[in-house]
């Protein structure tokens, strides 16, 4: 009994020992995940289509730990996306805000959208009022000759 | 209908031919038209610090460079050749470099900068919107940025935008 009590400790001090090494990796979960969260909606200027939380390159670690920083000193997200966007310009966003230079951004998709509906709109229309073809009965004697259908069938 | 086809044909032509011709690397700038950010650092090789306050009433160019630039060997003969005119202080941000990296590049190919401040971290870099070495802030009297350059500074651009936007600011 005495050996499994003592196997039983065994493996939970070696719990704690492998819990303390994993510690350095994120030292405070509640921080990664709200670094996670902002960081995602933020660009890396170097490698642009690339998210801040994706990207490896220099600036976007440097400008992580600002977040990071910023977080643990307490500042609320939109204060953090707001000190990147004062350095950085709406660009950094991958949510620009509305206004006069995004506009375009913003409207033109749904505009082009539009523009296609009116435009296949008008095209089925057309095709609608075209007559549909038909054969003069000279013609259609003709095709039932060449085409060896009987006489009868012509009458359709 | 064919006229309209060929007419949004050519819209979209027309599109992504003045498409090609932007540089999407190159990210507007929201600190134009805005004070200089604030900061004292420490001269590059000396104990002495600066603050860009220290320039209020001069014209002056901050060129941010570092050894391990590649971009910045290219446009480095331009800035000497600038500064041999003597026309504004052109001042050094030294970016996320080693000191002695940084002194051994500038006694290689010859040191255009009144002088070099260190920012070792990066961190001045970031409240400058440096995203990309080479970049060069042209500050007025007033310590306002009024023009950013992202990449090499080239003859070009000495002579087109920088020297006439140095005049107008000085007058």
């Amino acid at each position: 009994m005495n050996r499994v009590i003592a196997a039983l400790a065994l493996v939970l001090l070696s719990c704690g020992a492998l819990a303390r090494e994993a510690a350095p990796l994120a030292d405070d979960p509640q921080v990664e995940a709200r670094l996670g969260a902002i960081a995602e909606e933020l660009r890396c200027l170097v490698c642009q289509n690339e998210s801040l939380i994706a990207s490896r390159a220099g600036l976007a670690m440097d400008l992580k730990n600002q977040v990071r920083e910023q977080i643990k000193a307490g500042k609320s997200d939109a204060e953090i996306r707001d000190y990147m966007v004062q350095r950085y310009g709406d660009f950094v966003l991958y949510r620009p805000p509305l206004k006069g230079s995004t506009v375009l951004l913003w409207i033109g998709p749904f505009a082009l959208l539009i523009v296609g509906f009116a435009a296949v709109w008008m095209f089925v229309r057309r095709r609608r009022s075209i007559p549909a073809a038909t054969l003069s009965s000279q013609d259609e004697a003709r095709a039932d000759a060449l085409l060896g259908t009987r006489a009868d069938d012509s009458s359709r | 209908m064919r006229i309209a086809i060929v007419g949004v044909f050519l819209a979209l032509l027309a599109l992504l031919a003045v498409g090609l011709t932007l540089n999407p690397r190159e990210v507007p700038s929201p600190l134009v038209g805005k004070p200089a950010p604030a900061f004292q650092l420490p001269r590059l090789g000396s104990a002495e610090r600066f603050s860009p306050a220290d320039m209020r009433g001069k014209v002056w160019l901050l060129n941010v460079w570092a050894s391990w630039c590649v971009t910045c060997r290219d446009e480095h003969p331009v800035l000497v050749d600038f500064a041999r005119t003597k026309r504004v202080p052109l001042v050094g941000l030294n970016y996320k470099d080693q000191n002695d990296d940084a002194l051994k590049w500038l006694s290689r190919f010859g040191d255009p900068y009144q002088f070099s401040v260190v920012d070792a971290d990066g961190r001045i870099g970031i409240d400058y919107g440096v995203y990309g070495v080479p970049e060069t802030y042209l500050i007025d009297r007033a310590g306002v940025i009024r023009f950013k350059q992202i990449g090499p500074v080239t003859p070009e651009l000495v002579k087109g935008k920088i020297l006439p936007m140095i005049a107008e600011l000085e007058r």
